[in-house]
């Protein structure tokens, strides 16, 4: 018998605007209209902005270990625009940009580096989940809340971002199963930004592209570069289409370089070469836009130096919000483990201070020697 | 009323909560067509449809992952893990985003799932079908463990688990799943998680168990002819220390019964509360019957490590002679 083709695909590229500055008039007209694409820069150099402040801070010892978005910008800024602001926001911890847009308070992400809780209390509206840790966690959390949508009837869905490095945890290919085999609408984001702190991309997927990992699940996949908003905006708008109209996942790679460290606690010098890091510069979305919108004679100089003065500001203004923010209360440490605290968790936390650990008050001698 | 098995009550329990509560969805290997490998939930889907009844592709993790998500967005899922042994790839799912995500979202997003596992050994299972892990999710803040020990127990405590704000873990025992009757009302019931039960009232001395020994422990308690009181436990985190220490001020003495390993099993917890709580009461030190600090065997030599009446009875009779 003839040996024939079980299955034949390929991957697609998308490229708009290039680092050159060469436009796709064909694939880019009338996709981001100059007013959104003005909000849209805004939105980036605030955030890039944000990042420079919290570096700073964080090496005087005012903040704990903060993770630069630096280079990242446009996945997860192209994506929320694109998305209907209901849809879920589901982040990993590189995508303030998005978040920003979405308009999560940018306090919230900076308390949760502050080590304060209450930075992870996303008020509901927003539809964006707390910072999360674990790697490749959260993508089952995505799947759940768009089934939840599902069930609904409800036309809400699910977008979840994750790097190279949490395509190689056992729970991202869980997700995409069960979201593909479920028949689940979510947008897979991998920022594929090549290094998981120091380990390279090619230990994580050394496949020709990350986007082909949604070949093995069955769902449409699409690469676009990263670092140009058009194509992130185009590759989003198909993703979102594809979601919103088969209840199906959908696979994007963006294709993108982390500029900065892993976090403040890291020192990429160690590991990777400045030869490899100018090369990507070169290729920064915010320079990128910036000389778009410079030629096409919507922004300047001038404006961009008024803009990053105006960016700084605010984000020191957010800075002094957030360490002006009162010191949280010690019972904290216990309220919210359940709704209703059961009795020894009530004692726990009325004696914790004052006695030691779990110890029933009423048998205790007269004399405290604890503080 | 009705005279039903473990597992026909947990059945009816579903059954009554999926009909008044359109929030609550059962997901799981093999729960939807086939009605679950013990048949708990037979039935139910052809009753609520595929779409609440959902047969999952063989992925714990991914199982409980999504019934977190699933449970962050206000619904109220029942995710079935088909035998304690396969717990162990949801574990991180469980400890790192289920227990913590009232905590670490200050109440913002919540986890209201129950999670519904067959427990211990006694059917002649493959291995990894017998085990006891309650300790360690007993060990985790933010889950709460519950194992009932008959149909009428598991009714209402499930009920409680499915109304429950946060994630409950509800260990079935599996091989009492057919082994016997009890009453069960049709009518709604509910048992308040975190309460324990007095099997029989004695003076002498208390045992303490769950789940299936309670049948052993009262087999043996019969058998020493002795005035014993038994405690069943019925949730083990949060317990009820408030029933063990009013019962062992009384009796003096204490046997703890469980199948789990011996070293940190939840009898350790158990006996040092009762060490803080009745030192002056106590006439004797506490007694564990447990199992060993080995592997679950398998079922040949299955008999040998788990605590049988005889074991328990010379726990109580040596506890008694001190």
């Amino acid at each position: 018998m003839p040996i024939t083709n079980a299955l034949t695909t390929t991957i697609e590229r998308v490229s708009i605007l290039d680092e050159h500055g060469n436009f796709d008039e064909k694939l880019g007209k009338g996709l981001i209209p100059d007013a959104d694409l003005l909000k849209l820069y805004e939105t980036m150099v605030t955030c890039r902005m944000m990042d420079e402040v919290a570096f700073k801070l964080q090496r005087s010892g005012r903040m704990g270990t903060y993770p630069q978005n630096m280079g990242q910008e446009a996945n997860s800024l192209g994506a929320a625009y694109a998305l209907n602001n209901d849809d879920w926001l589901v982040t990993c911890y590189r995508e303030n940009c998005g978040l920003m847009w979405r308009g999560v308070p940018i306090d919230s992400i900076l308390l949760h580096w502050m080590g304060d809780e209450r930075g992870n209390a996303m008020p509901r509206p927003h539809h964006a989940t707390p910072i999360a840790v674990p790697i490749g966690t959260q993508m089952l959390h995505a799947t759940g809340l768009a089934w939840a949508a599902k069930y609904r009837g409800e036309k809400r869905i699910s977008c979840t971002f994750f790097g190279d490095g949490a395509t190689s945890e056992g729970d991202f290919h869980e997700a995409c199963n069960f979201a593909a085999n479920l028949d689940i609408p979510v947008i897979f984001f991998c920022q594929n930004n090549f290094w998981a702190i120091s380990v390279p991309g090619r230990i994580q997927c050394s496949a020709p592209t990350v986007a082909q990992r949604g070949i093995a699940y069955g769902m449409p996949c699409l690469q676009v570069d990263g670092n140009d908003l058009f194509a992130v905006v185009y590759g989003m708008r198909k993703a979102i289409e594809h979601a919103r109209t088969t209840g199906k996942p959908y696979f994007i790679e963006g294709v993108t370089y982390r500029l900065g460290d892993h976090t403040t606690a890291d020192d990429a010098r160690r590991y990777r070469d400045q030869a490899e890091v100018d090369a990507w510069k070169a290729r920064d979305p915010i320079t990128r836009l910036r000389n778009y919108m410079t030629k096409k004679g919507i922004w300047s100089d001038a404006k961009d130096a008024a803009l990053r003065e105006a960016a700084e500001a605010s984000c020191m203004a957010t800075i002094e919000r957030c360490e002006q923010v009162e010191p949280p209360v010690r019972g904290d440490v216990f309220n919210y483990t359940f709704a209703d605290l059961p009795a020894d968790l009530v004692t726990q936390r009325e004696t914790g201070h004052t006695h030691s650990l779990g110890q029933d008050p009423s048998q205790l001698p007269s004399a405290s020697t604890t503080r | 009323m009705a005279n039903l098995t473990l597992v026909q009550a947990i059945n009816l329990a579903l059954i009554q909560e999926m009909e008044k509560d359109d929030r609550v969805i059962l997901l799981g290997e093999d729960v939807g067509a086939n009605g679950g490998v013990f048949r708990v939930t037979e039935g139910l889907q052809k009753r609520f449809g595929a779409n609440r009844v959902v047969d999952t592709p063989l992925a714990e993790s991914g199982i409980i992952g999504t019934s977190i998500g699933l449970a962050m967005a206000g619904l109220r899922p029942v995710p079935e893990i088909q035998f304690e042994g396969f717990l162990g790839p949801a574990y991180d799912q469980l400890c790192s985003h289920a227990a913590r995500m009232r905590t670490r979202t200050r109440g913002a997003f919540t986890v209201p799932m129950t999670v519904r596992v067959p427990v211990g050994g006694g059917i002649h299972a493959p291995e990894l079908h017998s085990d006891s892990p309650e300790a360690f999710y007993a060990h985790q803040p933010g889950l709460k463990v519950v194992m009932p020990s008959g149909p009428y127990d598991a009714k209402g405590l499930l009920i409680s688990a499915l109304r429950d704000p946060d994630p409950v873990i509800f260990f079935e025992p599996k091989r009492i799943y057919r082994a016997i009757r009890e009453e069960v009302p049709e009518d709604e019931y509910t048992i308040p998680i975190g309460k324990a039960r007095v099997v029989c009232e004695g003076t002498d001395l208390t045992v303490v168990s769950w789940g299936a020994s309670v049948i052993q422990c009262m087999q043996a308690i019969e058998a020493c002819g002795r005035s014993v009181e038994l405690i069943d436990l019925r949730t083990i985190y949060p317990m009820d220390m408030e029933t063990v220490e009013a019962s062992v001020s009384k009796t003096g003495r204490c046997v703890i019964v469980h199948e789990a390993p011996r070293t940190c099993g939840v009898g350790s917890e158990v006996a040092t509360q009762i060490m803080e709580k009745c030192f002056l009461h106590l006439e004797a030190p506490v007694q564990r019957v447990t199992g060993f600090d080995t592997i679950m065997p398998y079922y040949k030599l299955e008999l040998e490590y788990l605590p049988d009446a005889a074991r328990i009875q010379r726990g109580i009779e040596d506890c008694l002679a001190y």
